[in-house]
């Protein structure tokens, strides 16, 4: 591990105050601790966030929640108003880790994962995301669990968190601090890139930039759902996952929210396979069409192209369960 | 000193007059609030006072030679001692007592060997300068692909030379019913949890080896041999391992590099392999591939049987995975042909880890012989009685003990195989498609000489002293159960000390001999105590009744502790195999089921329940016994499931060496497993009549859960692991 300096912030403005060239904020630590391990990060200083006031769920009077940036998995799964409203979400974060890993792991952190390359995490191969410009080891390597849609010849790729992916599926906002005191809003939707040219830049966050919640709307209507599939029941990242959240009535598609993971750089949601649900009668015909909408533009890179049939069989078996077809 | 040679079957006596019935009862295992509570040291976790850190510089290329080495952006860091590259006594690789470790010449064999050290005041700052240490290289083109080197069929490596008896080929041309399959399995890591470590000091010239070793005594030659001095000047320590499962037979470069660094900065040293160094600079199991043939009648009985196979290995390392070992007592067939072929790589040595050959090679056989069960139509237990062979069928020597068809039987009727329905992919629970499979399990067993000391102190404790291990196996208290009960004491009455090559010298941890041989020697060194006591009690050995602390004989009777109030009485015993281990054929047997849930959407394997019934001889430990019985199984279940050592080809590095993407079982994937014994105390195997039983419950798992995976599914696979992206092109459409 390289040597490196540390602080405890006294509050969010101390913290983002301290932020800058070579400067982590660490909570949980459960996956920036393994990186420095490995000297995969190597900050110079570590700024200690998990000490700040950020550990609350509150419910707004709009009826949704705002969830502060500390509060662990294991207590946000926990929740009783996430366990009635956001079924997805408690069953997405108890599909993530272990008992151990989600006591120490925050819900700020979860959003901010990196990925789990096996060339990412190996510092003698080349990575863009962890040395722009060294190449990609993985394409033409071992890439079972890479990304299939929204890569890009740099980086292929995925984002590992199950977390976010529910939190996609619900249309969350990301709520931050900046280092000149402003705050910001951040549609989820907005809130992560593709790979592109810029791996190593994997979201819309500005250095020094802390989040402090996360908002979600109020509980939406429908059947909710989280399905992830993966090799290994449990402490494994997903291979393929869903979150699903839709509604029928009147035999027809209300509203559909569908978000993948193990699928791409980011949580992957595509509005225009929802757009083609909604006001249909569920079938698993249109599933089938919606699957081919989803993977249309699909890609594998050798090792990870079985996700494409994967990922097809596990959306049509989603929606069959969530408009009971 | 009691001595047994196994020139034929035999019990000490004091054995079989034992009354406390502490042997073969289920003894919670004595170290075991010890290593759950921290209060039992590993390797690296004691240090004297001024021990100084070590890390491993590893190479960065698969191939070459290193031309040289710039150490100072390394020495330059605020608490670097030392940087250490030059030695020639720093190893390549891994050595044993047999092969003395290959010298540092400057050639790198694997990506990642150990070419170089860093000795520094803390452990953080030696790993962080190890990578600022450059080291220059002329690379050259490596072998990385296993699939794409020429196997070498004359190497001699390994300990089974081919066997070819008869004419397979013209019996699978006469065969009315041929079976003609190839399995491949991938590389496998025994993956202990205690990472390989070693402290080492120096103290007048003499050399203390704290390390993490299953072989106390040959790892203290190893290490002598390797520094180029006396073994006499060297002491192993190892008293608790955490876990071996082949990965720590040898010495591994880290335990010698410590002792390097100890003597260049004159202070004690410690090292650690990280995880990921553990892949590259300890062995791991080969990869394999198996052809197995098959010949058969339309009756199930079979003629002939091929089991050969390609195994890999680097260009220093001597050992080959023994494939067919375990098919050669295992089924009859006149026609017989065994081999494995060698292919040579540039990556990481091959070696022994747990059940070396069974545990891959019952993959092989014991998926055919399920494909040609179905092929005949006949059931797969049924198969098996058909082609149970009266002797060994490749060598002739008859068997010692074989409960083989009563493993089946038994297992049968408790797992409620009655039930399986035979039709592939016929039986479902909503989503999930379920399917049972069943295998054989084998293990040979093997019968190697040991010694042990057990000292009667004034004030009546026994002390049992032996080199052997306890890496988590239960010898700390299995070698308590035999003095007591041969000596009548209780087991708060006995000291037990291993791991310490000063102490007589067993066999170790491996192969699954230690426990059989390491009591076998310690029931001899109490028949030397009781030898003692019968003088002093004034009767016959065979006369004495020893019971609660007692002593009894002829109507007299006296408090042991009285006995030895003036003087100790020491013990010693030694067994050694002789002409009935020759002359026999001996292993352990098994037959393992298994029951699994296969999503019929996904692909997802999930097993349900496990059942292994298992013949071990004499059960010394009822608990331990089904620990190590139950832990093989859950190996089998992720070696057939998911644990695979990704090569990459292009440049001979592992994709995945750590338990992040190295998927190992946890709990989760870890259903209801049960475990019988039957018990048939093998009086030829050793003196105490004890089998096997260490790696005998992988042998044959991993083929019940891939049996079981086509019951369910209809789809066979036989590149292992069985994981979902196989499965999903046979799966039922949606």
């Amino acid at each position: 591990m390289k040597t490196f300096t540390y602080t405890k912030a006294q509050s969010p403005e101390a913290a983002v105050a301290e932020a800058g060239e070579g400067v982590r904020f660490i909570a949980g630590g459960t996956n920036l601790l393994d990186l420095m391990k490995l000297q995969v990060m190597t900050p110079d200083k570590l700024v200690d966030i998990s000490r700040l006031d950020l550990g609350r769920i509150e419910q707004r009077e709009d009826g949704g929640l705002t969830i502060g940036a500390l509060v662990p998995n294991s207590d946000l799964a926990a929740d009783r108003r996430v366990i009635d409203g956001y079924p997805v979400l408690s069953r997405a974060l108890l599909a993530g880790a272990s008992g151990q890993l989600r006591n120490k792991a925050s819900t700020g952190g979860n959003l901010l994962q990196r990925t789990r390359c096996y060339y990412f995490y190996d510092t003698a191969t080349a990575c863009n995301k962890r040395e722009p410009g060294s190449g990609c080891a993985a394409i033409g390597g071992f890439n079972r669990i890479h990304a299939i849609l929204g890569a890009s010849d740099k980086c292929i790729a995925t984002h590992p968190s199950d977390m976010a992916v529910a939190m996609r599926a619900l249309d969350a906002t990301v709520v931050t601090l900046k280092g000149d005191g402003d705050r910001r809003r951040i549609s989820i939707h907005d809130f992560y890139r593709l790979p592109g040219d810029t791996p190593e830049i994997e979201n819309v966050l500005e250095p020094g930039e802390l989040i402090t919640h996360v908002e979600l709307p109020g509980p939406p209507q429908g059947e909710q759902l989280y399905r992830k599939v993966r090799d290994r029941a449990s402490y494994a990242f997903a291979l393929v996952s869903v979150a699903g959240v839709v509604k029928v009535e009147d035999g027809k598609i209300a509203s559909a929210a569908l978000a993948f993971g193990g699928l791409a750089h980011l949580p992957w949601r595509d509005f225009e396979m929802e757009a083609m649900l909604v006001g249909q009668a569920p079938s698993t015909a249109l599933f089938e069409a919606a699957a081919d909408k989803l993977l249309a533009g699909a890609r594998g890179h050798g090792s990870n192209d079985f996700k494409i049939p994967l990922a097809r069989r596990t959306l049509i078996a989603c929606l069959r369960d969530l408009t009971g077809v | 000193m009691a001595e047994m040679v196994m020139d034929q079957a035999q019990r000490p006596g004091g054995l079989d007059r034992a009354e406390q019935g502490l042997l073969g009862a289920p003894v919670p295992r004595w170290e075991g609030a010890a290593k759950v509570t921290g209060a039992a040291p590993y390797a690296y976790e004691q240090s004297p006072p001024g021990t100084v850190y070590v890390a491993i510089v590893p190479a960065a290329i698969g191939r070459g030679q290193v031309t040289g080495v710039d150490a100072g952006g390394a020495e330059a860091l605020p608490g670097v001692l030392a940087v250490i590259h030059d030695d020639p006594r720093m190893p390549a690789g891994e050595g044993n007592s047999r092969a003395k470790p290959q010298p540092n010449t400057g050639r790198v064999y694997h990506y990642g060997q150990a070419v170089a050290m860093v000795v520094a005041e803390d452990g953080e700052v030696a790993r962080a300068a190890a990578r600022l240490v450059q080291v220059r290289y002329e690379e050259t083109p490596g072998r990385f692909d296993v699939e794409k080197q020429a196997p070498i069929r004359e190497h001699g490596l390994g300990f089974l030379p081919a066997i070819d008896k008869g004419d397979l080929d013209a019996a699978m041309a006469a065969a009315e019913v041929t079976l003609d399959e190839t399995y491949t399995t991938p590389v496998h890591f025994p993956a202990a949890l205690e990472p390989h470590a070693t402290t080492a000091w120096w103290e007048d010239g003499q050399l203390t080896v704290r390390t993490s070793n299953q072989i106390a005594g040959a790892a203290r030659k190893t290490i002598a041999t390797a520094l180029g001095i006396e073994a006499s000047r060297v002491r192993v320590l190892a008293p608790f391992v955490g876990g071996g499962f082949g990965g720590k037979t040898g010495v591994g470069p880290e335990a010698v590099y410590a002792a390097i660094a100890a003597e260049r900065v004159g202070r004690p040293a410690k090292v650690v392999l990280s995880r990921r160094q553990t892949a590259y600079v300890a062995h791991h199991r080969s990869h394999t591939t198996q052809r197995i043939r098959l010949a058969a009648g339309r009756d199930g009985r079979l003629s002939g049987i091929g089991h050969e196979s390609v195994a890999a290995q680097n260009e220093i390392g001597e050992f080959l995975e023994p494939v067919p070992f375990g098919t050669l007592p295992l089924y009859a067939g006149e026609n017989r042909r065994f081999r494995t072929d060698l292919v040579r790589v540039d990556l990481p040595a091959t070696g022994a880890v747990r059940a070396p050959g069974e545990a891959v090679g019952t993959f092989g056989v014991e998926c055919a012989m399920d494909e040609l069960a179905h092929r005949l139509g006949i059931d797969p237990i049924e198969l098996r009685r058909r082609n149970e062979p009266e002797v060994d069928p490749t060598n002739g020597k008859p068997f010692t003990t074989r409960r083989l068809l009563d493993c089946y039987t038994q297992g049968a009727t408790r797992f409620g195989w009655e039930r399986r329905d035979a039709t592939p992919g016929s039986v479902r629970d909503g989503e999930w498609l379920i399917g049972m499979g069943m295998a054989a399990a084998l293990r040979g067993n093997f019968t190697v000489e040991a010694q042990a000391r057990v000292r009667l102190e004034v004030g009546g404790r026994a002390v049992i002293e032996t080199d052997m291990t306890d890496i988590g196996t239960g010898t700390y208290t299995i070698l308590a159960q035999v003095a007591g009960d041969m000596l009548g004491l209780p087991m708060t009455a006995i000291d037990v000390r291993l791991g310490d090559s000063d102490f007589p010298a067993s066999a170790g941890s491996g192969g699954s001999f230690g426990a059989g041989s390491s009591a076998a020697a310690v029931a001899l060194a109490c028949e030397d105590v009781l030898a003692e006591l019968a003088l002093r009690m004034n009767a016959a050995p065979e006369d004495l009744r020893l019971k609660g602390g007692q002593v009894s004989a002829g109507g007299r009777s006296a408090a042991l502790a009285d006995l030895v109030r003036d003087k100790a009485v020491e013990g010693h015993g030694r067994m050694a195999p002789g002409k009935v281990s020759r002359a026999t054929s001996q292993a352990s047997h098994g037959a393992q089921f298994a029951e699994v849930a296969v999503n019929a959407v996904t692909g997802e394997i999930r097993v349900r329940r496990m059942l292994g019934v298992f013949d071990i001889g004499r059960v010394l430990n009822r608990r331990t016994a089904q620990n190590q019985a139950v832990g093989g199984m859950v190996w089998g279940l992720a070696y057939a499931l998911s644990e695979d050592g990704v090569v990459d080809t292009r440049d001979g590095r592992f994709v995945n060496p750590d338990f992040g993407e190295y998927h190992v079982a946890v709990n989760a994937d870890v259903p209801q497993i049960e475990c019988e014994f039957i018990e048939e105390v093998d009086d030829a195997a050793n003196p105490v009549g004890a089998k096997g039983v260490g790696e005998l419950g992988i042998s044959g798992a991993g083929a019940a859960v891939a049996n079981a995976i086509f019951n369910a599914t209809g789809v066979r696979v036989r590149d292992f692991p069985v994981t979902l992206d196989k499965l999903l092109a046979g799966l039922p459409p949606l």
